[in-house]
């Protein structure tokens, strides 16, 4: 299948090798593909918060708002409440949503807001050249913690869980071809969808061996039960599964990717609008 | 008597006072009679002392006639607050089951309401009727209110009242004034009204006093098809209302100065990316929580540069309901044919007291010209931010085909796309450009208004609520009131041409430093001296006529 154009003029930013080309190429191939499928193009609109991140912006030629930092998720609300049939994206970074806008998030999955939101994880806020953010671990050093942080890392997955969250997933920006798949089935959710992508930061906070050894894929699939709803974890199971890794640096756990929890339930913007 | 009654029904909070304030001044509306009801209370739910002082008079005012000519008591603190500003001649009619009192008249409206086997609250029904009764209404106006009023319990009520009624003597007859009454809104209602007007679609906002009633007026009138929308907190409130903007849906968001500061950084992206937006800003007694159902006027240099960056905006205040119908619905279609924030500026009792409006007004659908935002014409390739002569791009949405629409925060291109070379200053000037349209089109507009003697060589300024009383006062010394109302852009011509023949000027505000006064100094207006109080109330006439005097 030929790959739809996406593409802007724009001169790219990101530094030389950084892992958010591959979350570029990741979200152009799912959208192409979804494009092929029937959804018209113009129907794609993002927003992108502030931060490596959302350079995103200017690389991606589709409709979208580069909005505030932080806030992106809920600008990205006021969209599909104004046209439900668009396709509605936000595009985060980790200190953008798990720092400065953490209520957004959470509210945005409490409320079961029918759109996507696709986490670049590389745990630091490096546009600003390192300082540490909610999922950095324990001890990192960042230019405002030459010594280490203090803090525990935030489980962003748990705390979507216990937020409502009706999709989480978690792929890893180097697995380009399963994080389509996971972009593309987040996309496809109906309600509020959840991604969090791993992202080695290769200037700043170079995981990408840590992660290599330890992430695994979740193979959900029971036989069976094929259609979408019913193959994934039930809460409990989930539960179970984001608990596995809690983003410090330990040695021996495993870090499974893939969709952890799916479940369907009328979204905000149709109990809102119908009423 | 004259034609000019002041009527104060107190009460804790809880015993409906409020309520009872409204329905006697929609009796004496049915009477021909223009009313302003000031309200007065506290943040707590149960309690304290809370107040309706209504003003119905012959003459319309916008501000309270100081002495009372009928005090009506629920509680005894209504007593104890209010007995020392009641007229030579003036009447109290109280809750005899809760207050001991060898004057005025004592109605058992509690002993009343249990036998007819009513709940506490409906004690104001009796209230209400026997003062009705007392002063000579028609037992079927006052039926027809309290059914209009009262959705509850509408029978026993009625019963209520008409024992209350009964058992009360008539002492005097209040004269009915030939003519039509008008409508009755507070300016929250107001303005809701007349943002729906020019389209709003939807309406996102945080509770805060004193602009929640405005969130709750557009639930309740689910006829009016705004859907409110009620995110997590204030930022979330503005950040949803401009993603609802760019996606092509008329929105507003209201809020008071707290919850303003919150928005302020959006502010500024939707002048930065040029997104219509209406953002109602109720101002209470600051600085900080300051005093929540209290007033000050003590945000206006705040709102007016409110913001990183330079950015075009319109500041409008208006200061009585058919006002807030009107620049309401001005203020949103002004935002929409210039892509830019709009700030409608209200008070604590703007918002919350009630105006007589004329149903001219109510029902105006005409601004002198028309309104309709630009589009893109589908030619060619879409600039979002296309550079014009009159700094205003075409709009578009997304789900247009064969557009690319990308609104941005940071500064960019004609496409929306992100720059930091010198090329930004072409945007930078676009937005000027933009912002000198804007300037000539305030001109064409009713930016400010004159009152009292014209020819009055001696003016006083004022703006929002502080207008009605400011107006009476100007009136009994003979002097001249100008109200500026559109402030930004700063309507100079139409200034120059209100200070025409002016030696000397004062401004009247609700806040410690003068604001106005300051604003006026920096456009070169020389204003001589400031009339200014700051306990939260707004200024009665006498006031201001007093602090004119010693000037």
């Amino acid at each position: 299948m030929k790959q739809i154009n996406l593409n802007t003029k724009a001169q790219i930013t990101w530094c030389p090798g950084c892992t958010n080309f591959a979350i570029l190429e990741a979200v152009k191939k799912a959208i192409s593909e979804l494009i092929e499928k029937g959804i018209p193009r113009e129907n794609f609109v993002f927003t992108c918060g502030i931060g490596c991140h959302a350079k995103i912006f200017d690389y991606l030629n589709l409709n979208s708002f580069y909005g505030l930092h932080g806030r992106c998720i809920s600008t990205a609300q006021g969209i599909k409440l104004a046209n439900p049939n668009l396709k509605v994206l936000a595009f985060v970074g980790d200190g953008d949503t798990y720092n400065e806008g953490i209520s957004h998030l959470i509210h945005a999955a409490k409320r079961n807001s029918d759109i996507t939101v696709l986490v670049h994880d590389n745990r630091n806020f490096a546009l600003t050249v390192s300082q540490f953010t909610a999922t950095s671990p324990k001890g990192f050093k960042g230019s405002s913690t030459p010594k280490g942080s203090n803090e525990e890392p935030l489980n962003p997955l748990e705390l979507m869980l216990a937020s409502g969250a009706t999709f989480i997933a978690r792929g890893y920006a180097l697995k380009i071809e399963h994080l389509k798949s996971l972009i593309k089935k987040a996309i496809l959710h109906k309600g509020f969808s959840f991604l969090e992508i791993l992202q080695p930061c290769i200037t700043f906070f170079d995981n990408r061996k840590f992660y290599e050894e330890r992430i695994y894929e979740l193979n959900p699939v029971r036989k069976g039960l094929s259609n979408g709803v019913k193959n994934s974890l039930s809460k409990e199971e989930a539960k179970i599964k984001i608990s596995e890794w809690d983003y410090s640096n330990g040695e021996k756990s495993k870090i499974p990717i893939g969709v952890f929890y799916k479940v369907e339930k009328p979204s905000f913007e149709e109990l809102v609008l119908n009423d | 008597m004259s034609k000019d009654f002041s009527i104060l029904i107190g009460g804790e909070a809880g015993q409906g006072s409020r309520m009872a304030g409204l329905i006697i001044a929609k009796i004496f509306n049915q009477l021909g009679y223009r009313i302003y009801i000031y309200e007065d209370y506290q943040s707590l739910i149960r309690g304290g002392h809370n107040f309706s002082q209504i003003r119905a008079a012959e003459k319309e005012f916008q501000s309270r006639k100081e002495k009372i000519d009928f005090l009506l008591a629920l509680d005894k603190k209504t007593i104890d607050f209010h007995k020392d500003d009641l007229e030579k001649n003036g009447l109290i009619i109280f809750n005899s089951d809760k207050i001991e009192l060898r004057e005025g008249i004592g109605v058992p409206i509690e002993k009343i309401t249990k036998e007819m086997g009513g709940k506490p609250i409906m004690a104001n029904t009796a209230l209400i009727s026997a003062f009705s009764k007392i002063i000579g209404i028609d037992w079927e106006i006052l039926q027809e209110v309290l059914i209009e009023e009262i959705k509850k319990s509408i029978d026993l009520n009625l019963k209520i009242g008409k024992r209350a009624y009964e058992i009360s003597k008539n002492l005097l007859k209040i004269e009915k004034i030939k003519r039509e009454p008008k409508i009755l809104l507070t300016g929250n209602e107001a303005t809701a009204l007349g943002a729906v007007k020019t389209g709003l679609n939807f309406y996102f906002a945080y509770p805060m006093t004193p602009a929640t009633t405005i969130m709750n007026f557009l639930a309740k009138r689910e006829d009016l098809k705004v859907k409110v929308i009620q995110p997590e907190n204030e930022i979330s409130v503005i950040n949803m209302a401009l993603g609802a903007a760019f996606a092509g849906a008329k929105s507003a968001v209201g809020t008071s100065g707290g919850g303003f500061a919150l928005m302020v950084e959006a502010l500024s992206l939707a002048g930065q990316s040029e997104t219509p937006i209406l953002v109602i800003e109720s101002q209470r007694g600051g600085p900080s929580t300051g005093m929540p159902t209290y007033n000050l006027q003590g945000d206006l240099l705040f709102v007016l540069s409110a913001g990183q960056g330079d950015f075009p905006r319109f500041v409008i205040a208006p200061g009585d309901a058919e006002q807030c119908l009107y620049y309401s619905a001005l203020g949103l279609n002004l935002a929409w044919e210039y892509q830019t924030p709009v700030i409608l500026l209200l008070d604590k009792d703007v918002s919350e007291n009630t105006f007589s409006v004329d149903e001219k007004i109510a029902n105006f659908h005409e601004f002198g010209h028309e309104f309709t935002p630009i589009f893109w014409d589908k030619k060619g390739e879409y600039k979002r931010y296309k550079i014009t002569e009159n700094g205003i791009s075409p709009l578009a949405f997304p789900g247009e085909k064969n557009a690319i629409v990308k609104s941005t925060s940071y500064e960019h291109d004609e496409y929306g796309i992100t720059i930091e070379s010198e090329e930004v200053e072409k945007m930078q000037e676009k937005r000027l450009r933009k912002y000198e349209t804007m300037k000539k089109e305030i001109e064409r507009l009713p930016a400010v208004k004159v009152y009292g003697n014209e020819k009055s060589k001696i003016a006083l300024i004022s703006f929002g609520i502080s207008k009605g009383a400011a107006m009476e006062a100007a009136e009994n010394l003979g002097i001249k009131l100008i109200q500026p109302i559109i402030i930004e852009p700063f309507p100079k011509k139409q200034m120059e041409e209100a200070l025409k023949g002016v030696k000397k000027l004062f401004s009247v505000e609700l806040n410690t430093t003068g604001q106005l006064a300051k604003l006026l100094n920096q456009n070169g207006i020389k204003v001589d001296g400031k009339i200014l109080k700051y306990n939260g109330r707004p200024f009665l006439a006498r006031e201001i006529e007093e602090k004119f005097k010693n000037l």
